[in-house]
């Protein structure tokens, strides 16, 4: 049997708007993947280390006071620290056009805005997410 | 409202027209847009007569505008009075900014000022704190002592305005420092009118911005209504609020249920602390969301406005009539702004608005059409407060109270929408009450199961969003969006040092000190936390040391 995709799903920074978050959440495992969700608040050290703890494919961040600028690439980069490079990191919230080039350059791999069908992000995890050979 | 014999007759000839109309049939005739139920859920029929309000008694259930139990509006005249409060939450990145807005909006012929702040504000942090790196100014402006205040309201009559501020769990620590800041400018406490949101529960169950565990937390709401009460009677001391709720995914019925526990909450903490409920029930205030359902909203304002008459009258014995009378604060929901075709959401604000105003609120926040893209720009929140305008002066919709009284569908939704959501408050008592039920996490599954099953329909596609999963474009990027500098923190982190050089450390830490002996006892805290503030003690300073004696809320993550 094939192993079931595993994703953390997490807050970086300071909102607490948290419905997308846990509506993603839901919906992956209703997709049948296997779900952590840190809960809201988390740095992104904390985020990281338990990405690596929990061994997860996938880290879905979501942000809705506009620091995914300053909180998304740490992420990216605290990951390479811990040598966990292979991760799928993807980005949502309220998260300006203009932003997404830059958050691409920093190793997010997709942005999602408001109003994406669920469909869509279990779609880009089945198809991206890099499993060992 | 109508007597026995004559609905009796009413739907004998209903049956006929129902034969009669068997072309009609009743539950599938709006299939093709809709599925002709609430977001509560509720099944909408294809006609109300008045057989679905014969029960009512005029009287008992709706009563005159300004008395018992307040269904029309808790004041006489309501609108031909005065029009609502236009009050734009408005604040972002510097204190001196914020200022330029604050006087902009106040000359676009806003009538209020309602102040956001930023997460690390909200969170008891001050800007220079390690957390608050990328979140200054973001969602709000920073403040971090009474200096900050002192720029923010630079030019601003504190006796002429009413401020309302977004401000939770260190509300007490903001209220300090507006008192502090009218006293230097030599306006006493009872001369201040405003509201300071103060609404803890609803951040355990939906917002997020908690501090402290449950129990500190509600000692201090009770401190702060003590002292308001006494010293500043105008001020609004808590706004109890479905807002955040209802963003987080709950429906109406839910909303009005959630929201009336959590007041009973505040109400019962209060009363335990040794207050008579006539001292502060006349200064509790509410804040609620107008979502799409326009009739829907319109019925769940009226309902919640004659459940808390009967709640403060039969369950604490309430005397005094101000106490009874629900005053509350709309938002138009922001969880309804789609980032497709951003200009539809004008649209959506202006019916949300009607809805508010139809149901008779005090004030209201009308959204900017570009917010579900990042903050507003000043164009659209010109149009969002231009849409208030345009319903007060040119609808004609406020010139009679409660317009829409006498529906027979608004007022039989009105008479479901307070027995749904009675069910849950009934179930809510059964827990222990809503810190009980929050503690249990209760409340948050409930909202968490709504959101799911909205989003799910909305994935279905039975319920449309237009522009989202139907009518849809190619995305054009919304131009002229609001951005922050994010070189913001560095600022801050430089003001904060030179305010801080300039203090009398002694008497920082005498009063930091005070705050502390205080906080472990049962004395209140407002006079402890005024003399540290006006001392220059910053809100981080002060939210420490409450910190080190009430402890920090960590709860479990749950979906």
């Amino acid at each position: 049997m094939e192993e079931k995709i595993r994703v953390l799903v997490a807050k970086p920074g300071l909102d607490g708007h948290d419905r997308g978050a846990k509506v993603l959440a839901r919906a992956f495992m209703d997709a049948g993947m296997e779900v952590i969700y840190t809960g809201i608040r988390r740095t992104p050290e904390q985020i990281a280390e338990v990405a690596v703890q929990e061994d997860v494919d996938v880290v879905a961040l979501s942000c809705l006071s506009g620091a995914h600028n300053t909180l998304f690439p740490k992420v990216v980069d605290l990951l390479k620290e811990k040598g966990a490079d292979d991760i799928l990191v993807m980005g949502g919230g309220v998260i300006p056009e203009d932003d997404i080039p830059f958050l691409k350059e920093h190793g997010i791999s997709e942005v999602f805005g408001p109003g994406t069908p669920l469909a869509t992000c279990v779609d880009y995890i089945r198809s991206h997410v890099k499993r060992e050979a | 409202m109508f007597d026995k014999e004559s609905v009796g007759r009413l739907k004998a000839a209903k049956a006929k027209w129902q034969e009669g109309a068997d072309k009609i049939p009743a539950g599938k005739t709006c299939k093709a847009y809709s599925d002709c139920t609430t977001s509560s859920g509720i099944d909408v029929k294809l006609l109300y007569t008045p057989e679905d309000v014969g029960e009512m008694d005029y009287m008992r259930d709706l009563g005159f505008p300004g008395e018992y139990p307040y269904t029309r509006g808790y004041q006489a005249t309501m609108y031909r009075g005065r029009l609502w409060t236009m009050r734009q939450y408005a604040g972002f990145a510097t204190v001196e900014e914020s200022n330029r807005r604050y006087k902009y909006l106040l000359n676009q012929g806003q009538t209020g000022l309602s102040i956001a702040f930023d997460l690390p504000t909200q969170l008891g942090m001050d800007a220079d704190h390690p957390l608050s790196e990328g979140e200054v100014g973001k969602v709000g402006v920073s403040v971090s002592s009474l200096a900050d205040l002192e720029v923010l309201f630079d030019g601003i009559p504190l006796d002429q305005v009413s401020t309302s501020m977004t401000i939770n769990a260190p509300a007490a620590v903001l209220m300090a420092m507006y008192i502090a800041l009218a006293r230097r400018k030599g306006i006493s406490a009872d001369k201040l009118n405003g509201t300071i949101q103060n609404d803890i529960l609803k951040e355990y169950s939906a917002r997020g911005t908690y501090i402290y565990p449950p129990a500190p937390s509600m000692r201090i709401i009770s401190d702060i209504f003590a002292y308001c009460s006494k010293e500043a009677p105008n001020w609004n001391m808590i706004s109890i609020s479905g807002y955040h709720m209802r963003e987080a995914g709950c429906t109406a019925v839910q909303e009005v249920a959630f929201t009336l526990a959590d007041g009973i909450a505040y109400v019962d903490a209060a009363i335990k602390a040794g207050l008579d409920v006539d001292s502060f029930a006349a200064r509790l205030s509410f804040f609620f969301d107008a979502h799409n359902n326009l009739l829907e909203e319109v019925a769940k304002f009226r309902a919640a406005r004659r459940m808390w008459a009967r709640i403060m009258k039969d369950r604490f014995h309430a005397k005094n009539p101000k106490s009874l009378m629900l005053r509350f604060h709309t938002q138009t929901a922001g969880c309804t702004l789609t980032s497709q075709q951003p200009d539809n959401n004008v649209v959506r604000v202006t019916l949300q608005a009607l809805a508010a105003v139809l149901g008779g609120t005090q004030s209201l926040h009308t959204n900017s059409r570009d917010e579900a893209l990042s903050l507003p720009s000043e164009d659209s929140v010109r149009i969002a407060l231009r849409t208030q305008q345009i319903i007060g002066y040119e609808s004609g919709v406020a010139d009679t109270v409660d317009p829409l009284a006498g529906s027979y569908f608004v007022e039989s939704m009105t008479n479901r929408i307070e027995e749904e959501a009675l069910k849950y408050i009934a179930k809510i008592d059964e827990l222990g009450g809503a810190v009980k039920a929050i503690e249990r996490g209760f409340i948050q599954q409930e909202i968490q199961n709504s959101s799911y099953q909205y989003q799910l329909e909305i994935e279905s596609g039975k319920k449309v969003i237009v522009g989202v999963n139907k009518f849809q474009v190619e995305n054009k990027p919304f131009k002229n969006l609001m951005h922050i500098d994010s070189a913001l923190f560095e600022k801050r982190h430089k003001e904060l040092a030179a305010m801080k050089s300039h203090r009398d450390a002694a008497k920082i830490e005498a009063a930091l000190a005070q705050v502390k002996v205080v906080a472990g006892t049962d004395e209140n805290l407002m006079p402890a936390i005024i003399d540290a503030v006006d001392a220059y003690a910053t809100l981080g300073e002060v939210c420490d040391v409450l910190r080190s004696v009430f402890g920090e809320y960590r709860p479990d993550a749950t979906f």
